[in-house]
């Protein structure tokens, strides 16, 4: 049985179909990417994993559950937890209390505040944010926001992680750390799905690739086997060029 | 980073009883015992101001309590307020005041929850437009059941003593900001505030925003139809305009703006000052009293938009030698309150004025 599994999901914003009738699955302890062109879909297929859109029609299960029907919130708490492009943390929370909200709501069961913000402050440790951890989250940089989003995702304790874009925007040293981040989250049994478009970062950290494009799954297969597809490389990487011709 | 050490880690027990926070306990102390006593002291016009502070504290805070941290601007105060009110006019007759009041809350709440359950996906303006709406309907509703069901138009209500009305209300408005010191400390005050600072990301860390927002939102309706039952019995007889009066939704919201809604500390001074100086100038200065009103309002909202707290804080830092002193921080901190004082001074020689020409604006 695969940890998460998508049939035939589908979704529509008036006429243009955002996704459609693409099949996945993630396994557990893998690291999948996805992706694709601008306006292919990718965020909003984690958009209907993670319970902000629901699939019309198709199918997600998590675990051998259906979770098409759940809700957002249930759904984190059966162990998905997700970061957004643009970022989206409690500007006007401190840092701590920020990853507080995952670990004290998302976890499935009810634990104390002070184990809440055992977790919290374990998770801000693990992306080096523990001693930001009284500033308001709303005066850190870009990278520490991001890093902070991470880290309220892992106090919530998932199963599987879904990252969206996590590397844009960051400086070559921070995308750097950031591989090296993912692959310690793998590490400890947790599962990644994440959408990128620093190629050469996604090549070398993810087992295996998603391609979609226009909404629909152009190709999939180990890192190596996506770069060397000639549609992927039609739509999305670009052919080789020679400069003399 | 700025500011990093002017943000202390709240929680943990040892941080509990810092000196200032003693301090803060024992007035909270003084401040409740002194409101118990007010009518073993008074009776008559200041046993009546006193009653209508409490009933704003109740109002403004309840609606802090769930607008403030949400964002989500609730007009429906009246709705809440005027549906304990009617209530106690319907069932004064019948049952003791106490179960009057009880019942009143629970029919704001059961009400809260239905409306709250169907209009709280509603966001920003439309949020605030329904709610206001609300109170129209409610009282619509119950102008319609007077007419064609029941053949009345009215009720009478049996009255109460000053002293009880007071006495329940404040334990009503002791209910109100306790519940809402234990929400805001609780999970849910967490909760609240990542709702209104980011409802996706809120929903996608776990929490439950369906049912947070509707739970609070119910909470502040249980205190304000409290509020409305008590209240409707300082007169013989209501009717609908006089039970769902729009100005019950509107005050709460200056009240609350006026204190600063930072804290629950802010609601309830700007409920306490706004009641008082609105009843002053009402009561003295009938020509003037709309006029300087809106110049209060419209300084306050310009120059302390963190309200009268904002000001306090403002001023605090600055004489702690926190923060530098800016031209903004200049006028805040210096121009606002002197410029309050020459005010409340005006107010005063006038007073004295119209004392000595033998009390011709005498109080009510």
């Amino acid at each position: 049985m695969h940890l998460l599994e998508g049939e035939g999901v589908t979704r529509h914003f008036g006429g243009l179909a955002a996704v459609s009738e693409v099949d996945f699955y993630v396994d557990q302890g893998e690291i999948v990417g996805l992706i694709g062109p601008n306006g292919a879909g990718k965020t909003t297929l984690f958009n209907l994993i993670s319970g902000a859109l629901k699939p019309k029609p198709g199918k997600i299960t998590f675990k051998g559950v259906d979770i098409t029907p759940l809700k957002a919130h249930k759904i984190c708490r059966m162990g998905i937890a997700r970061t957004f492009q643009t970022v989206k943390i409690f500007p006007h929370v401190p840092v701590v209390r920020n990853a507080m909200v995952g670990a004290l709501f998302g976890t499935g069961h009810r634990i104390s505040s002070r184990e809440a913000q055992k977790k919290a402050e374990q998770a801000l440790e693990f992306v080096d944010l523990l001693p930001l951890k009284d500033v308001l989250a709303g005066d850190l940089t870009l990278a520490n926001q991001k890093r902070l989003e991470v880290a309220r995702a892992l106090a919530s304790g998932p199963e599987l992680l879904m990252l969206d874009e996590l590397m844009a925007g960051l400086t070559a040293t921070e995308v750097a750390e950031a591989m090296g981040d993912i692959v310690q989250i793998r590490s400890r049994g947790i599962t990644v799905i994440m959408i990128e478009h620093v190629m050469q970062a996604i090549m070398q950290v993810s087992d295996r690739i998603i391609v979609l494009d226009y909404g629909r799954k152009l190709a999939e297969g180990s890192p190596a086997e996506v770069a060397a597809n000639p549609k992927v490389i039609e739509v999305y990487l670009g052919e080789e060029c020679d400069v003399d011709s | 980073m700025k500011d990093t050490h002017a943000i202390k880690n709240r929680s943990g027990f040892a941080a509990a009883f810092t000196p200032s926070r003693i301090l803060g306990g024992v007035l909270i102390v003084v401040a409740i015992v002194l409101l118990a006593l007010v009518p073993r002291i008074t009776q008559g016009y200041w046993l009546t101001l006193f009653t209508d502070i409490l009933k704003f504290v109740v109002l403004t805070v309840g609606w802090v309590l769930f607008s403030g941290p949400t964002g989500y601007m609730s007009l429906a105060t009246a709705a809440f307020f005027g549906l304990g009110f009617y209530m106690a006019a319907v069932l004064s007759s019948r049952i003791p005041f106490a179960a009057t009041i009880v019942i009143s809350g629970i029919l704001g709440f059961v009400v809260a929850v239905a409306v709250g359950a169907l209009t709280l996906r509603l966001r920003g303006v439309y949020f605030a437009i329904f709610t206001f709406a609300l109170v129209l309907l409610v009282q619509a509703v119950v102008l319609e059941v007077e007419r064609l069901v029941t053949h009345t138009r009215g009720r009478f209500v049996v009255p109460v003593s000053g002293s009880a009305i007071y006495y329940s209300m404040f334990i009503v408005a002791v209910g109100m900001v306790v519940a809402a010191v234990l929400i805001k400390r609780s999970r849910y005050g967490l909760a609240l505030q990542s709702i209104g600072e980011h409802e996706e990301a809120a929903a996608h860390s776990g929490i439950d925003v369906v049912r947070t927002k509707v739970l609070v939102f119910a909470v502040s309706a249980l205190f304000m139809g409290m509020a409305g039952a008590i209240i409707a019995t300082r007169r013989t007889y209501i009717d609908p305009y006089i039970a769902f009066d729009l100005q019950n939704s509107f005050w709460p919201v200056l009240m609350a703006m006026f204190g600063g809604m930072g804290n629950l500390v802010g609601p309830v001074i700007g409920a306490g000052l706004f009641t008082y100086i609105g009843d002053l100038l009402i009561t003295r200065f009938q020509d003037l009293y709309m006029l300087i009103f809106g110049v209060v309002l419209i300084f306050s909202i310009v120059f302390m938009p963190n309200g009268i707290v904002g000001v306090a804080m403002d001023w605090w830092r600055l004489v702690k030698g926190d923060r530098p002193l800016t031209r903004r921080l200049a006028i805040t901190c210096y121009c606002i309150p002197v410029l309050g004082w020459i005010t409340v001074l005006l107010i005063a020689c006038r007073l004295a004025w119209v004392k000595s020409r033998g009390g011709r604006n005498a109080p009510a």
